[in-house]
């Protein structure tokens, strides 16, 4: 539809759109995220929901303690191979359709920590991850703008054909498999399904 | 995430009778609202009271001290920032002490005024942290923490333009301060100590006297002396013991010795007087800074026999030890003439503070295990490493 | 606060059969240590607990360190005759110092405000005779310390209440803080481009 029609109409009190946009609208501007926070970063991510930067214009305004009610896992800080498993398991108890932003280098990579011993080098080594923040911490405005990026993400997301998001088609894993703590390192060190990544993953 | 085990186990009615009771067995953690990070406990519940506290660590264990090996010593300084996140710049006054008494150096008087006004800013800003998060695990959900990382802040905003990070500040070296306070720095730090007793005191007028918080934490978590003093226990939490032990007072580290101000002890041990001890040591905190801000002199900030590149120390070792805002914060190193350090050890004051969590906790209700967690105030960075 | 040849002294003189020796520091820091023998530091650890001179009530830090084995150095000047003139040569001698694991103890008086005296014990080897008497009993301070030096060095406490892996978890085989821990390779970790 013309965009000047669509104006125009709309300043007469009648709006026009799609029914994929009012639902991608409805979901990005509601982002619930768990309340879980592991390091450093998570200090910055509380800093983010207060006062000054205030975190809740954006919709995420109830950090939720219990990831069956959470859209969204920020994961803030170090992973550790003896958190890894944890952090897999929360993720497969949320439901569809959940989201992941990696803030910081040590979700990211394993940061500055990334030769230790028990240090897990990436959190996207088990679970996928759609936006990525760097930073070591990412300032809160960082996280506003991947806040704001993971809501782009959400508002282009098609609802069928090819490209849908994962909650909307039967085939697509949602669940992924949980490590073990081995001898001396995690098994598996990594899932090979989704690491290293190979080719670029549809939006969702 | 908990795990349910059902065991049952004999009790004895009043008249002495068997009666079928049992104990209910909870992983509270690692992921949980209020555990302070990612510190797990796996309680046994008698109904609603605790029978059994084992404390988990271990799921932030960065290997901080191996990394420190394998690093050059001013290497290691931005990953002490990360051990107690809250307080960065202590971190890194107790590693530069060290190595500055592990290597013979001495900052300039400038610089350790620096260090005086950088180490209280952050108390402050630690102590109000801690009293929000405090509250916010009482109930008192997300309002006192809005205040306090209010003030926060604007002390990050004075950390920013001094060192260029809000948080992990990298700021101290071996022999001194890494760059000069920038020019208005002092009238601005000088601003926020005048507005703070003004927090202060709101902030105290609505807490101290409060109903929930009096009867939440009075009588609560008691420790005694004899068990604080042998069990390692350091800091606010020793002190509300009624043990009057302030690294400030008993080393006289740095030049702590020029100020007056008083170190707050407590009666009862409870989580009331450590949540207390923390607020007066907001006001004493305020008074060092007054007579640091205003006694500053001019001068150089760095030692001239500080060497920064090709920092090689002589063979030996040395303890050093600073009161950090959670408690004895020690770095011990040992030298052999490399520019690594042979060995690299952080002395954590929350991971020992954590040594009697289950003898305080025992008897008493689930809900108190949480108050009484927050009142020990620990960060994982530094329990884990 | 007394020297450490005093407390020796005292030491020697009221824990009997107790070895101390003096450990000195090369460095500027002048902390120097005493090194205690296996079977008498519960003992001594005791009379520094309670003698009322000195009254160390407060185990403030206890550190694992990795000695492997090594081999030594030493340079001596020795005289020898060379062609009939006598002369000054150095001579580098070699001695092979087996490997041990050491624990350290920095304690503390609150009651007498004074400290630091700082403890060392060593194991025999690396291996089956790493074994140490914990100090646990007498600081209970010393608890999660001794555990972590146990988690990840391998040093067995004696006596320890509860002596299980602190920071790794339980199924973890290595010692990850001692000198010739290999962390593990990553497999399958490749670093192929987006297609």
């Amino acid at each position: 539809m013309d965009e000047r029609l669509r104006a125009e109409l709309s300043r007469q009190g009648v709006v026009v759109t799609t029914f994929e946009e009012l639902y991608n609208w409805g979901r990005k501007n509601s982002v619930w995220p768990l309340g879980f926070g592991l390091a450093c970063c998570a200090i910055e991510m509380i800093a983010a929901s207060m006062a000054r930067w205030d975190l809740a214009r954006f919709g995420a305004e109830v950090f939720r303690p219990s990831p069956r009610q959470a859209d969204l896992m920020i994961v803030a800080g170090t992973v550790t191979k003896k958190m890894a498993p944890q952090v897999v398991r929360l993720y497969n108890q949320m439901p569809e359709p959940k989201y992941v932003i990696a803030m910081g280098a040590c979700a990211i990579s394993g940061g500055p920590f990334r030769e230790g011993y028990n240090v897990l080098q990436g959190i996207d080594r088990f679970i996928p991850v759609d936006v990525h923040i760097p930073g070591c911490p990412p300032r809160p405005e960082a996280l506003l703008h991947g806040f704001t990026t993971l809501q782009k993400l959400i508002e282009a997301q098609e609802l069928t054909g090819e490209r849908r998001p994962r909650h909307l088609s039967a085939e697509a894993a949602s669940e992924f498999p949980i490590p073990d703590h081995g001898e001396h390192d995690l098994v598996p060190s990594h899932n090979p399904e989704i690491w290293p990544p190979s080719r670029p993953r549809a939006a969702g | 995430m908990s795990t349910r085990e059902f065991q049952v186990i004999p009790r004895v009615d009043v008249d002495g009778t068997a009666v079928d009771g049992e104990q209910l067995e909870i992983s509270m953690g690692p992921q949980h609202p209020s555990t302070h990070g990612v510190f797990r406990m796996d309680l046994k519940l008698d109904g609603e009271r605790v029978a059994r506290l084992k404390p988990v660590f271990g799921y932030l264990h960065r290997n901080h001290e191996k990394i420190g090996e394998s690093t050059t010593y001013l290497g290691s300084m931005p990953y002490t920032d990360r051990l107690d996140y809250f307080c960065s710049l202590t971190n890194n006054w107790a590693y530069a002490l060290a190595v500055e008494k592990l290597a013979g150096l001495q900052a300039p008087e400038r610089a350790e005024y620096i260090r005086v006004i950088t180490a209280e800013l952050t108390r402050l800003q630690n102590h109000a942290s801690l009293a929000g998060f405090l509250l916010q695990d009482m109930g008192a959900s997300g309002t006192p923490l809005m205040y306090a990382f209010r003030e926060r802040e604007k002390i990050l905003d004075l950390f920013e333009s001094l060192t260029g990070a809000r948080m992990m500040c990298n700021y101290m070296r071996f022999g001194g301060c890494r760059c000069d306070l920038p020019a208005g720095w002092i009238l601005e730090a000088r601003g926020v100590v005048e507005r703070f007793p003004r927090f202060l005191d709101e902030f105290q007028a609505l807490l101290d006297g409060n109903e929930i918080l009096m009867s939440r934490t009075q009588g609560v978590g008691v420790l005694p002396a004899a068990l604080a003093v042998n069990a390692g226990i350091t800091g606010p939490m020793l002190r509300a013991s009624g043990v009057n032990y302030d690294l400030r007072k008993v080393d006289r580290y740095g030049i702590y010795d020029r100020f007056s101000f008083k170190v707050p002890i407590g009666d009862h041990g409870d989580v009331y007087d450590r949540y207390m001890v923390r607020v007066l040591e907001m006001r004493e905190s305020l008074k060092i800074l007054d007579q640091a801000l205003r006694d500053i002199p001019d001068g150089p900030i760095l030692d001239p026999k500080a060497k920064l590149r090709g920092f090689r120390p002589k063979p030996g070792e040395a303890y050093g030890r600073i009161e950090s805002p959670k408690g004895e914060l020690g770095f011990y190193l040992i030298s052999d003439g490399s520019p690594n350090p042979y060995r690299y050890r952080v002395r954590p004051p929350s991971f020992i503070n954590l040594t009697l969590l289950e003898d305080l906790c025992l008897g008493h209700q689930v809900a108190d295990v949480v108050v009484i967690l927050g009142s020990v105030d620990i960060v994982l960075g530094e329990v884990d490493r | 606060m007394e020297s450490l040849e005093q407390i020796k002294i005292w030491t020697e003189t009221a824990v009997a059969g107790a070895r101390l020796q003096l450990v000195t520091n090369p460095g500027p820091s002048g902390q120097h240590s005493l090194l205690v023998d296996n079977d008498h530091a519960a003992a001594v650890a005791r009379f520094f607990l309670e003698d009322a001179r000195l009254r160390l009530d407060y185990a403030s830090n206890v550190t694992g360190i990795d000695w492997p084995e090594a081999v030594l150095q030493e340079k001596r000047k020795v005289k020898q005759t060379i062609e009939g003139v006598e002369r000054e040569i150095e001579e580098t001698i070699e001695r092979r110092r087996p490997g041990f694991l050491e624990v350290v103890y920095h304690l503390y008086s609150m009651a007498l405000k004074q400290g630091p005296v700082i403890l060392r014990l060593r194991t025999g080897d690396r291996g089956a005779q790493a074994r140490l008497p914990s100090l646990t009993p007498i600081w209970r301070g010393a608890e999660f310390q001794e555990r972590e030096v146990f988690d990840l060095f391998g040093v067995v406490f004696e006596g320890h209440p509860d002596l299980r892996r602190i920071l790794m978890w339980d199924g973890f085989k290595d010692f990850p803080m001692r000198k010739d821990y290999a962390p593990p390779q990553e497999s399958g970790a490749g670093r192929e481009p987006a297609q």
